[in-house]
């Protein structure tokens, strides 16, 4: 067991963190306020590598891990949500699976650009009904010669519009439920698929969230990710890994909450002393900050069992559930700190309340990390 | 084109803080970094290789942690690092380090072949003497511009843009030449994690006395004509008039006035 | 060291001949020094037409004048200047030679200071000499004005050493003063590798010299947002100053970098000095801690700015600056 940075990761994390706090924190109030996707960012993000950290290099990728993967996620969420989703969903739920599951030739057409950060990813599973009973698919795939042809829509999809590149599940099968699930790799501007309504949201308002639409859309049979009908797996493997990277987003949060207030506790004066010198806020600063570095253990060990090839299903949801939770109460508890002001635009704390929320959400709730986990314990 | 950076580890002074019982600097914790105005004049020296083919070598004077500096240089830009360090040069004042870094840049030299433009920054943010860069100059008999903000390279002369108190002025000068560097109207830029995990892995020779060949008489303390007698840590205190009324405009009132019975206004 | 006699201080000179302010400064302490021990105060200038110079001079206490006056030197060049000063030096062994801090001070004094391999302590804010032992005490601020440093330079001579602008303050000037000018010549120069081509009028926003400016009303993070710097600027137009900064505001992009005053901008040594809304981090202390009278509005209490304030006014910033420029406005028409 070894507690210790080693030298390289703590240098990446140096150079996150130097980024985040230079060019991505300037914008993070302005890029929430009006709903505006940073693509400036993205664009610098793609040139430093941020864009397909575990990913080979021979793939457009820098060789790194999920560790770092992760680090990076936490380090950009610190100062904005938005930012640190925009990684994750790309990574995680679209260069991911083609990387595990693609072809060598749906690898070098779509996961070296993805890597390489020349184009953006998303991932499309979710439906107007099927949300966490994701079995319950209404987009449909029927074979025509040598293409597939896509009917239906996904909803809530981040990075919707700015990617390129989407991970799309359907039906290939209607009678076996999630054993005729199919995954494909659809590009922006294939014949049929169209970016639907942008959602309007209370948190992360700068990511974009929108609908697919898929009217008779027609995708190159080749276009199938792994083999058909085993897209259920896929989809389940993808999040997995997914969670790894929202769970970094949580503790990016929370952390970035904690960061505000110190400071802003240390000066405010009421009742003639610092508000840090009363003992509720250096207990409630404790309590936080504690939880924070529990949560980061918790991924870390999980990106970790990640990196090393074992299991880490439940170690992920582990992590997913508590990080995001913790990252709920911390802004929570951050915005009490701040009183009135922390309620007003003037300081962030109530936009990472505001992005803290979803992640509790998104890429399983809290209730389907918990059956993840009993599952995992033999609770039957 | 061949370049070489002069840059210097230093603790970031922005992060340095007082112990208020012994008043005296807490070092410990201290974050390392490139000078601030180093890392500008390796930008610099970048945008010159963006442009045209160029070798960057960074060299520095230090002890062993001073390739940490070395490797952040090495990923933005630099495309070689040479580490000169040795106990006989520690207590160095800025005239025995021009010295030492002049017999350093004629060891790298054999390996590198010439250089045609040396970069400093204008001053270190922890010693900010200013001085090391010109008598490094001195010591090689090189024409200096200093304080420079911009820099182009035309055939076998460069034009530099000097800062001064009094507006810009351009300058121009024969290669070899030295120049040390402000503020530019730009950013260093950013790693990419490639470029960190190259420079990460990098190996970084380290220069000793006996390969500089550097005379022992003129390095380090002996070699430094100036001595450090004490040092102390200022105390800010002057029990300034403090005015604290109910109303901001009456504590403007207040001011004004004082500030007339003392004739300032 | 033995035949090194006096104490000399180079006032630089701009094109026109008239002398730089910090050289006149700088005859303040060197005319202690050279009382406590028993030497001569001479200013050393090189210039073009120089009259002006050499008459201010010796009106602010110089007791000898050695110049050197040729049109050679009316800009500056780091090459000529220091073959030049070499001369001088090798000719009269002064004992203490000092520089204004500007950036061809800065640029000439580690040339010389090599040339002649002798000691130079930069950018020092207080001087004094031991009697005894004939070395000068320089004491100057290290790690961002964090710590500072007594220095010696006890073996060689000449010692030298320089000042930033502003750190000392002129005497009262005697016109009625005459002094021996000593007019000197050079061996003619030789072409020279480095040199000025043009210079460059500043555009009006960079055009700020807060280096000699006699009232600085700087703004900080405290003023929130970049419009309220109009606030900071209307009280700099009541008092008849200029615009300083910290470096915060202009990390946040609200003001040029002209105006940053501290380690990593300008030092200042205004009569007057208003710091609003910044919080006195060291670095910026570094560079305004020499102002005559400093004055802080601030919030928060325990902003360390309060520090060195002859005057602190805690409170909001918004209300205070308007209220404090319409009350100086009043008194100026009063008086007036």
């Amino acid at each position: 067991m070894d507690f210790k940075q080693d030298e390289m990761h703590q240098d990446l994390i140096d150079m996150y963190r130097d980024f985040a706090q230079n060019e991505v924190k300037p914008l993070a109030a302005e890029i929430d306020e009006n709903e505006r996707f940073p693509d400036e960012t993205v664009v610098k993000m793609a040139e430093m590598g941020l864009l397909g950290i575990p990913f080979p290099e021979e793939y457009g990728g820098t060789s790194m891990d999920n560790l770092s993967y992760a680090q990076c996620v936490e380090e950009l969420s610190r100062v904005c949500a938005t930012t640190g989703v925009i990684v994750s969903a790309h990574t995680s739920l679209c260069a991911w699976p083609i990387y595990a599951f693609g072809t060598e030739e749906q690898k070098q057409k779509y996961l070296v650009p993805l890597a390489s950060g020349a184009k953006l990813g998303a991932f499309g599973l979710t439906e107007p009904n099927a949300g966490t009973d994701s079995g319950m698919q209404k987009t449909t795939a029927v074979l025509d010669g040598d293409s597939y042809i896509l009917n239906g829509s996904k909803l809530f999809i981040t990075n919707a519009g700015p990617a390129e590149t989407y991970v799309v599940f359907a039906m290939t099968d209607k009678e076996k439920g999630t054993r005729g699930i199919s995954a494909f790799i659809v590009e922006k501007g294939m014949p049929g698929f169209s970016i639907g309504k942008q959602e309007h949201k209370m948190g992360i308002r700068a990511s974009a969230t929108a609908e697919l639409v898929f009217e008779d859309c027609k995708i190159p049979k080749e276009n199938l990710l792994g083999e058909e009908n085993k897209g259920f797996k896929i989809a389940m493997m993808t999040l997995d890994g997914g969670r790894i990277g929202i769970a970094a987003q949580a503790l990016g949060i929370a952390q970035g909450a904690i960061d505000e207030t110190v400071p802003y506790v240390n000066t405010r004066v009421q009742f003639n002393q610092r508000v840090s010198q009363f003992q509720n806020t250096q207990f409630e600063l404790a309590d936080m900050q504690t939880n924070v570095d529990a949560a980061r253990l918790l991924i870390y060990r999980a990106a970790c069992a990640k990196d090393a090839g074992e299991p880490y299903s439940h170690l992920a949801a582990m992590a997913k559930l508590f990080a995001s939770e913790v990252s709920s109460d911390v802004t929570r508890r951050c915005v009490q700190l701040f009183g009135g002001y922390g309620y007003t635009r003037e300081y962030p704390i109530e936009r990472m309340m505001r992005d803290a929320k979803i992640t509790e959400i998104y890429e399983g709730t809290s209730e389907v990390q918990k059956m993840v986990i009993s599952a995992w314990m033999g609770v039957k | 084109m061949n370049i070489l950076v002069c840059v210097k580890q230093v603790p970031d002074t922005t992060e340095i803080k007082i112990n208020p019982e012994t008043n005296t600097l807490i070092r410990e914790g201290v974050p390392s970094i490139v000078n601030t105005f180093d890392a500008f004049a390796l930008e610099m020296a970048a945008r010159i290789k963006d442009t045209q083919d160029a070798k960057i070598v960074v060299m520095s004077m230090g002890p062993d942690q001073a390739k940490k500096a070395l490797k952040e240089c090495l990923a933005v830009g630099a495309d070689k690092a040479y580490l000169v360090s040795d106990r006989a040069f520690s207590g160095s004042d800025t005239l025995a380090t021009g010295y030492i870094l002049s017999e350093a840049m004629k060891a790298v030299e054999a390996q590198e072949g010439p250089f045609d433009i040396i970069f400093c920054g204008k001053q270190a943010i922890d010693g900010d003497t200013a001085q090391t860069g010109p008598q490094l100059a001195e010591h090689l008999d090189y024409p200096q511009i200093t304080c420079i903000s911009d820099i182009t390279v035309e055939d076998a002369k460069i034009r530099a843009t000097r800062e001064t108190e009094y507006g810009k002025e351009i300058w121009e000068s024969s290669m070899p030449v030295l120049v040390t560097v402000t503020k530019p109207p730009y950013e260093p830029r950013y790693p990419t994690i490639k470029t960190k995990m190259a420079a990460n892995k990098a190996e970084i020779p380290v220069l000793t006395i006996a390969e500089v060949k550097a005379d022992p008489e003129k390095s380090g303390l002996k070699g430094s004509p100036t001595r450090v007698k004490k040092t102390y840590v200022p105390v800010l205190n002057k029990n300034g008039i403090i005015i604290k009324e109910e109303m901001a405009a009456d504590s403007a009132k207040k001011l004004a006035g004082l500030l007339s019975d003392a004739g300032l206004v | 060291m033995d035949g090194y006699k006096n104490i000399w201080v180079w006032i630089e000179t701009s094109s026109d001949g008239a002398a730089r302010s910090v050289g006149l400064e700088l005859l303040t302490p060197g005319r202690k020094m050279a009382d406590t021990i028993g030497h001569s105060l001479i200013a050393v200038i090189i210039g073009s037409g120089a009259d002006a110079a050499v008459k201010s001079a010796m009106a602010y206490g110089a007791d000898q004048v050695i110049l050197l006056d040729d049109e050679c030197f009316a800009h500056y060049n780091t090459e000529i200047f220091t073959d030049a000063l070499q001369e001088l030096v090798e000719k009269y062994k002064p004992d203490t030679v000092l520089f204004g801090a500007t950036a061809n001070g800065r640029d000439l004094a580690p040339r010389i200071a090599s040339r002649v391999h002798t000691g130079l302590t930069a950018d020092c804010t207080e001087l004094s000499i031991d009697a005894e032992t004939g070395n000068v005490q320089w004491t100057r601020p290290a790690f961002g004005g964090n710590l500072m440093a007594v220095i010696e330079c006890p073996n060689t001579r000449p010692q030298m050493g320089s000042v930033r602008p502003g750190v000392f303050k002129k005497g009262l000037r005697d016109d009625s003063r005459t002094v021996e000018v000593i007019n000197e010549t050079v061996k003619p120069p030789a072409e020279s590798r480095a040199k000025i081509v043009e210079f460059i009028a500043d555009a009006a926003e960079n055009m700020v010299n807060l280096e000699e400016a006699e009232i600085i009303v700087s703004g900080g993070r405290g003023l929130g947002k970049p419009e309220n710097f109009e606030l900071v600027k209307a009280l700099a137009d009541a008092l008849g100053g200029v615009v300083g900064s910290s470096r915060a505001a202009v990390d946040e992009g609200w003001i040029p970098h002209a105006h940053q005053v501290g380690q990593t901008g300008k030092t200042v040594g205004p009569k007057v000095y208003v710091a609003c809304g910044i919080s006195g981090a060291i670095q910026h202390l570094a560079g305004m801690s020499e102002s005559d009278t400093i004055i802080a509005i601030n919030k928060d209490p325990d902003a360390s700015i309060f520090g060195v304030a002859d005057y602190a006014i805690v409170g909001d910033l918004l209300e205070v600056l308007p209220a404090l420029t319409a009350e100086v406005k009043r008194l100026k028409a009063d008086k007036a």
